[in-house]
C-alpha cells in the first residue's frame, strides 16, 4: 500500500472520528426518547458559533471553547427539552418532526441574523500546525478532534452501560411509567439526556471550528452526515455511531482518491442503502 | 391680466396636482441573490452594492456626478424624477428558490425589470421565468456559456463569459511558457454544479485547441467537509499548473488543507467566484500569496468612476471595497437603471428595446470593461477581463501588461 493510500485511510478516520463525535448526540436523544432532532445541525452550528465568540472576545483556544461550548449547547438542550420537546411528544410523530424543524430553521436564521452570513474561521495555530510521524502527515486540528471525539464516545458508552444514572435513564426509555413507579423521574432523566446529548454536540462544534469555515448553514451538510451516521451504526447506539462514522469517513475519502469526489456520495449511500436492507436496525441496533 | 392670472394659477394647480404624482411615482427594480445557503456572504456584498446604486441615483453623489451622469440625484431624469426601489429577494442558493422569488417579483411586486442571480444554475431557472413573463433580466455574473444560447429575449448579460476567461488564461499561460516556465501538465479542480461544469469544459475546450495539455480533472461538490483526497490526488501528480473553479467555502477549505499537506503548484490559477470574496481573501490571504485569478475590477486612477465608487462602498461595508463580483453585479444594476431611465417608462418592451441600444463607454464603467453594448443574443461585446495576483491579501492586476498595476511574481509563493 503505498504511503498516500495510507494518509487518505488516516485521514478517512480522522474524519470518521469527528462524524461519530457529532452524531453521538443525535443517537442518544433518540435512544433515550424516540425523538429525531432536526436541529442537530444547527446545534452543531451554534457550538461553532461560541467557539468563535470564544476566540474574538476573549482570545482563547479550544481549551477554553470547547468547555465553554459543552455548557453553552447543553443549556440550549435543555431549554428545548423543557420549552418545546417535552410538550410536542405528548403529539403525534409529524409534530415532533415539524417542532423539531421550526427549532432548526428558528437557530439557523437567528445565527444568520446575529452573526452575519460571511464565512468567518479560527486561526490555524490554536492547536499547532500538522506534525510528520512515520512520513505520514497529520493535521493538529482534526487529530485533536478525532481524540476527543473517541474519548466523548467511549464516556457516553460507559456513562450508560456502567453507572446508576445510565440505568435509570435506559429504564426511562424502556418503560417511563413503570420507572415512574421505582422513584425515577422520566422528565429528569430525559432533560439529562438533553444536556448530555448537548454537551457532546458543543463539543464537536467548538472542534469541527478549528477546521471549517463556520456559516449559519453549517450544520446543514453536517446533520444529513449526522443522520447517515446513526442510522446505519442503528439508532440509539453510541458504539454504534462511532463504527458508523469511522466507516463512513474511510470509505468517502477512499472513494474520493481512487474513484473521483463527486462518487463518494453515491458509494457511500449505496452502502447505506446495503446495510439497512440486510439490518434495517443499523449495525449495532437492536431489531 | 385676470386671464394671464388664471392661466397661471390654473397652470400651478394643474402643476401642483401633477408634481406630487410624479415625485411619488417609484420604480421598482429586483434582484435575485443568496442571502443565504453557501453563497451567502457574496450575496450580501452584492447586495450592499445596489443599495449604494440605488441611493446614488435618488440622492446624487457630487464628486462622481462630474463623470457619472446618472449620480447627479433627484431619481431618474427620464421619468421626470422618478425614484428607483430595490426589492431583494433570496434565492437561497437553490434554482427552486431562484425561479419562485423571481415570480413573486415579476408578478407581486411588479418590478420594472430584474438584475438575477450570481450563480448561473439559478440564472437558468429564473431567467425562463423572467421571459415568460417578458421581463427584462440583466445578469452581470453567471459565466456559463449555454445562457445566452438560448434565443432568449429579455435575457442580457453584461459581464464576460467562461470563453472569454478561457482566452484570456490561455494567452497568458502561453506568454508563461514563452518566458520558460513550465506548462506541460495542466490540472483543473472544479465544483460541480453548472457554473464549474460548464467553465472547466470551456477551458479545457479552449486548452486543446490552444495546445496546452489539460492532464486532469477533478470535479467534485461544494458543500463537503473534506477535500484531503482531492489535494492528495493533485500532490503525487504534482502537475505544473492547476486551476481552481470553486465558491467560498470549498476554496477557503482547499487553502487550509494545500497548507495542511503541504503542497504548492508551481502555477496556481483561482477562477474567481470564492477566491474573491473578502472572506476568502483576508482569511486565506496569508497562506495563498501569489495566487492568480481573475477579476475585473481594478480600481483604477483617482477621479475615476471605478475609484469613486469604491471609496463610498468602503464607507458602506466599513472597510470592504468593491470586489469584481460586486463590481459585475453594479454594473448590470447601472445598465438597467441607465435603459429605464432612456426607455423614460418601465413598459417592457420600451426597456427591452432602451436595453437593447444600450452603449456605454469605458471611462463610465464601474466595472473594468471596455463598454456595454449587447449582441442580438444579449451578451455584451465589450466586457474583457484582467488577469491578478493576490499580494498581502489584495488583488492587483498584473496583466495584460498595458492594464497591469503591479509586476507579476511566479512560481506560486503560497505561505
Amino acid at each position: 500500500m503505498s504511503m498516500t493510500l495510507v494518509q487518505v485511510v488516516i485521514g478517512g478516520l480522522l474524519l470518521g472520528a469527528v462524524y461519530a463525535l457529532f452524531s453521538s448526540g443525535l443517537t442518544l436523544i433518540w435512544g433515550m426518547m424516540n425523538v429525531v432532532n432536526f436541529a442537530h445541525g444547527d446545534f452543531v452550528m451554534l457550538g461553532m458559533y461560541t467557539a468563535v465568540v470564544i476566540w474574538t472576545s476573549l482570545g482563547g483556544g479550544p481549551w477554553a471553547s470547547v468547555p465553554a461550548a459543552a455548557i453553552v449547547i447543553a443549556t440550549l438542550g435543555v431549554i428545548s427539552y423543557f420549552f418545546l420537546v417535552r410538550h410536542i411528544m405528548k403529539g403525534p410523530m409529524l409534530a415532533q418532526i415539524l417542532g423539531t424543524f421550526g427549532l432548526a430553521l428558528f437557530l439557523r436564521y437567528g445565527a444568520l441574523w446575529a452573526f452575519g452570513a460571511n464565512f468567518k474561521s479560527l486561526p490555524d495555530n490554536l492547536v499547532g500546525h500538522s506534525f510528520v510521524l512515520g512520513g505520514i502527515r497529520f493535521e493538529g486540528s482534526r487529530v485533536l478532534a478525532a481524540v476527543v471525539g473517541l474519548g466523548v464516545t467511549f464516556a457516553l458508552h460507559l456513562i450508560l452501560t456502567r453507572t446508576q444514572i445510565g440505568s435509570r435513564m435506559l429504564a426511562v426509555s424502556e418503560n417511563a411509567t413503570a420507572a415512574q413507579l421505582m422513584g425515577i423521574r422520566p422528565q429528569r432523566m430525559q432533560a439529562l439526556a438533553w444536556a448530555m446529548a448537548g454537551a457532546a454536540t458543543g463539543i464537536a462544534g467548538a472542534l469541527i471550528a478549528l477546521f471549517l469555515p463556520i456559516s449559519p448553514t453549517a450544520g446543514e451538510t453536517l446533520a444529513i452526515v449526522a443522520f447517515v451516521t446513526v442510522s446505519l451504526g442503528g439508532f440509539g447506539s453510541v458504539t454504534g455511531a462511532l463504527v458508523a462514522g469511522l466507516l463512513i469517513g474511510v470509505v468517502e475519502s477512499l472513494t474520493a482518491y481512487l474513484v473521483g469526489p463527486i462518487y463518494k456520495e453515491v458509494i457511500v449511500y449505496t452502502l447505506f442503502v446495503l446495510v439497512l436492507w440486510f439490518r434495517p436496525q443499523g449495525l449495532m441496533g437492536k431489531a | 391680466m385676470i386671464k394671464t392670472t388664471l392661466l397661471a394659477g390654473a397652470a400651478l394647480l394643474a402643476l401642483a396636482g401633477a408634481t406630487p404624482v410624479l415625485a411619488q411615482q417609484v420604480v421598482k427594480i429586483g434582484a435575485v441573490y443568496p442571502l443565504s445557503g453557501n453563497s451567502a456572504s457574496t450575496g450580501n456584498y452584492a447586495k450592499m452594492a445596489f443599495e449604494m446604486g440605488v441611493d446614488l441615483i435618488n440622492n446624487g453623489n457630487a464628486d462622481l456626478a462630474k463623470v457619472f451622469p446618472l449620480a447627479k440625484g433627484g431619481g431618474l431624469p427620464g421619468l421626470k424624477g422618478a425614484k428607483l426601489q430595490l426589492v431583494i429577494a433570496d434565492n437561497q442558493g437553490t434554482p427552486q428558490a431562484g425561479a419562485n422569488q423571481t415570480l413573486r417579483l415579476i408578478t407581486e411586486e411588479k418590478v420594472a425589470g430584474l438584475v438575477c442571480c450570481y450563480q448561473s444554475a439559478i440564472t437558468v431557472t429564473a431567467s425562463a421565468v423572467a421571459e415568460k413573463y417578458g421581463v427584462p433580466m440583466i445578469n452581470g455574473e453567471s459565466v456559463a456559456a449555454n445562457l445566452t444560447e438560448r434565443g432568449f429575449k429579455w435575457f442580457f448579460r453584461t459581464t464576460p463569459v467562461a470563453a472569454d476567461f478561457a482566452t484570456a488564461y490561455l494567452t497568458f499561460l502561453k506568454e508563461q511558457k514563452a518566458a520558460g516556465l513550465k506548462t506541460d501538465s495542466i490540472a483543473i479542480v472544479h465544483e460541480n454544479t453548472e457554473y464549474g461544469n460548464s467553465v472547466s469544459s470551456v477551458i479545457a475546450d479552449a486548452f486543446a485547441k490552444g495546445g496546452l495539455n489539460v492532464t486532469m480533472k477533478i470535479p467534485y461538490a461544494a458543500n463537503g467537509p473534506d477535500v484531503q483526497p482531492q489535494v492528495l490526488q493533485l500532490k503525487e501528480k504534482n502537475p505544473d499548473v492547476v486551476i481552481f473553479i470553486s465558491y467560498t467555502q470549498d476554496a477557503i477549505l482547499y487553502a487550509k488543507t494545500r497548507k495542511e499537506l503541504n503542497w504548492k503548484p508551481p502555477i496556481l490559477i483561482a477562477d474567481d467566484g470564492g477566491f474573491n470574496d473578502p472572506a476568502f481573501t483576508k482569511q486565506m490571504g496569508p497562506v495563498t500569496e501569489g495566487l492568480i485569478s481573475r477579476s475585473v475590477f481594478a480600481q483604477g486612477k483617482p477621479g475615476s468612476v471605478a475609484a469613486i465608487m469604491d471609496e463610498i462602498y468602503k464607507k458602506k461595508t466599513g472597510g470592504d471595497g468593491l470586489d469584481d463580483v460586486s463590481a459585475r453585479a453594479l454594473q448590470a444594476f447601472f445598465v438597467l437603471a441607465d435603459a429605464i431611465n432612456r426607455a423614460g417608462s418601465t413598459e417592457p418592451a420600451k426597456v427591452q428595446a432602451a436595453i437593447k441600444a444600450t452603449n456605454i463607454k469605458a471611462e463610465e464603467c464601474v466595472a473594468g470593461y471596455d463598454g456595454v453594448k449587447f449582441d442580438d443574443k444579449g451578451q455584451n461585446t465589450l466586457a474583457s477581463t484582467l488577469v491578478t495576483q493576490l499580494k498581502n491579501s489584495n488583488y492587483v492586476a498584473v496583466w495584460p501588461k498595458s492594464r497591469a498595476t503591479d509586476p507579476l511574481v511566479l512560481p506560486y509563493k503560497g505561505w
